[in-house]
């Protein structure tokens, strides 16, 4: 272990804006998209369930 | 033989055919020909417009500046390429005949240079002169224009026919061709700049004719593959 | 031996692959999850501080992963649309469609952490080094692929579409890269190359390794996934499909 310190840690040698920027950005990016598809997933199914629905009390 | 001598001979003729038809199509309306030549003019006229009238900048930034200019001025008239024929019907025409589809491609991409491309060769030194470029970088640039501009128009082509009757196809297209362009205008700008730089422009030069001669190949197989796909 | 064959094929129907898709993204979500797990680990607690970039050249624990995935995912996405259009499966078009966002955000991440990285290091939050206008290129190469692949209402023709354009693409990307190169090299004295990673120790090779391995995880569970979501998508009207969301 390299850190003196859990504060050293998050300082990251002052380049810590740059740093956390990435790791942050990339791990948003990553739980931003996964979130997304799934999102997308349950939208997808209640609108096939509306249209089955609609088509069985039309016939 | 002789049957292959009168089948080379028609490809030919089909060729010059096609050729002239788009010539004398594109002359019964000229605006459409002129419009991107002015818009050259306009768009190269802008640069000096917002960073200054210093000379000295402006010499730097003239292959630079043209080169886009041509590049944006040849994108303008892509559209029209295909678009006509496909709206009264006779590009389908085209596609079921029995000449192969990729030599219509390449004659339409040929003519499109002749009737694009060429003015802007030719209209480029007037322009270079009100950057101040000397005699012999104007012979650079209007030579790197002259094998430039028929890659744009083999790009270009692509990229015509897939955005085939899309709604918002002018914009699609150039943003689709854009990218692809680079490399042409990378070399194209950098032989005069590496020739007033003293370094020579065999290299770009060189580079740009080896861009023509992979874009005469290939360009019209993948043009073929999207009209096929635009017209099913 | 014939039979085996027939098995493989199956899967190319859309109705079979939704179902091994489902079963197989967890198992490439978790693998994601460990090995980013251990990557992090690695960058952050193995290898050791740089003499000259000091902590800051951590970054490359994920710029290199997503600027070396947003490569590969558009080759594979080129791969899947030459299989399309050679064999004109339906799949096989819908999984270029599952990679195109997913490659595109991680060439928009690589720019962005690639400028994190040049600030503090170089003094600019952008710098026109070879490979990072490469990959804005490629960044391009994605928009048009992903707005052409909008702009057509019919899915089969913007399939096949997308698919040439991501062949067009894929031949000129290595002739677009050589380009930006002697670009770069002629226009500059001292170049400045984000990529000049000087000794790399082995540790830091390691968590580099182990954080790619992760992206590519991570890239296949999500292209998973999301065909899933076209497939239902296209396939709508379909009795399977019917049944499956009851």
């Amino acid at each position: 272990m390299q850190w003196n310190s859990v504060s050293d840690f998050f300082a990251m040698g002052g380049y810590a804006f740059y740093v956390w920027g990435c790791f942050g950005l990339t791990a948003v990016v990553m739980v931003g998209e996964s979130l997304l598809i799934r999102h997308q997933r349950t939208e997808l199914i209640s609108q096939l369930r509306n249209e089955l629905v609609s088509e069985s009390t039309s016939l | 033989m002789k049957q292959q001598a009168s089948e080379k001979v028609g490809l030919t003729a089909v060729l010059l055919a096609t050729l002239r038809r788009e010539v004398s199509l594109a002359m019964r309306q000229k605006g459409e020909v002129l419009t991107p030549l002015v818009f050259f003019v306009v768009i190269a006229s802008l640069f000096p417009l917002g960073v200054g009238p210093e000379s000295a900048l402006l010499l730097r930034m003239a292959p630079g500046v043209l080169w886009v200019s041509a590049l944006l001025a040849a994108m303008l008239s892509l559209q029209r390429l295909f678009a006509t024929d496909y709206a009264d019907g006779s590009l389908e025409q085209m596609a079921l005949s029995s000449t192969p589809l990729g030599l219509l491609v390449a004659a339409k991409a040929l003519s499109h240079f002749l009737l694009s491309g060429l003015p802007l060769v030719l209209m480029a030194p007037v322009l270079g002169l009100q950057f101040g470029l000397d005699s012999r970088s104007l012979g650079i640039l209007m030579l790197s224009l002259l094998l430039g501009t028929p890659t744009l128009s083999l790009i270009g082509s692509i990229g015509a026919a897939l955005t085939l009757g899309v709604r918002g196809a002018g914009v699609l297209l150039s943003l689709l061709v854009l990218p692809l362009y680079i490399p042409v205008l990378i070399f194209g700008a950098g032989a005069v700049e590496a020739d007033a730089a003293g370094l020579g422009a065999n290299g770009h030069l060189s580079l740009l004719a080896a861009l023509l001669v992979l874009s005469l190949f290939f360009a019209p197989l993948a043009t073929t593959a999207a009209l096929r796909i635009s017209l099913e | 031996m014939k039979t085996r064959l027939v098995h493989w094929f199956k899967f190319s129907s859309p109705q079979n692959f939704y179902f091994l898709a489902g079963r197989l993204w967890p198992w490439f979500a978790a693998l994601a999850g460990i090995l980013m797990a251990v990557g992090l680990w690695i960058s952050f607690f193995v290898a050791p501080i740089d003499a000259q970039q000091g902590q800051g050249y951590r970054i490359i624990f994920v710029h290199v992963p997503a600027s070396q995935m947003s490569m590969f995912i558009y080759i594979v996405m080129a791969a899947w649309a030459g299989l399309g259009l050679a064999f004109n499966t339906r799949l096989s078009g819908m999984m270029a469609s599952a990679l195109a966002p997913t490659g595109a955000l991680f060439a928009f991440l690589s720019l962005v952490t690639g400028a994190l990285w040049g600030k503090p290091m170089w003094g600019a939050w952008w710098v026109w080094d070879a490979r990072l206008t490469s990959t804005l290129i490629l960044l391009f190469l994605y928009l048009g692929f992903l707005a052409l692949q909008s702009s057509i209402d019919d899915p089969r023709r913007a399939d096949k579409a997308c698919a040439v354009l991501a062949l067009v693409g894929v031949v000129n990307v290595p002739i677009i890269y050589f380009s930006v190169k002697w670009w770069n090299t002629l226009h500059q004295g001292a170049s400045v190359s984000l990529t000049a990673a000087p000794s790399m120790a082995v540790p830091m090779l390691w968590g580099m390794l182990t954080m790619v391995f992760a992206f590519w995880m991570y890239t296949i569970a999500t292209a998973l996934a999301r065909v899933r979501n076209i497939i239902l998508d296209r396939e709508r009207h379909t009795e399977w499909v019917k049944h499956a969301v009851e």
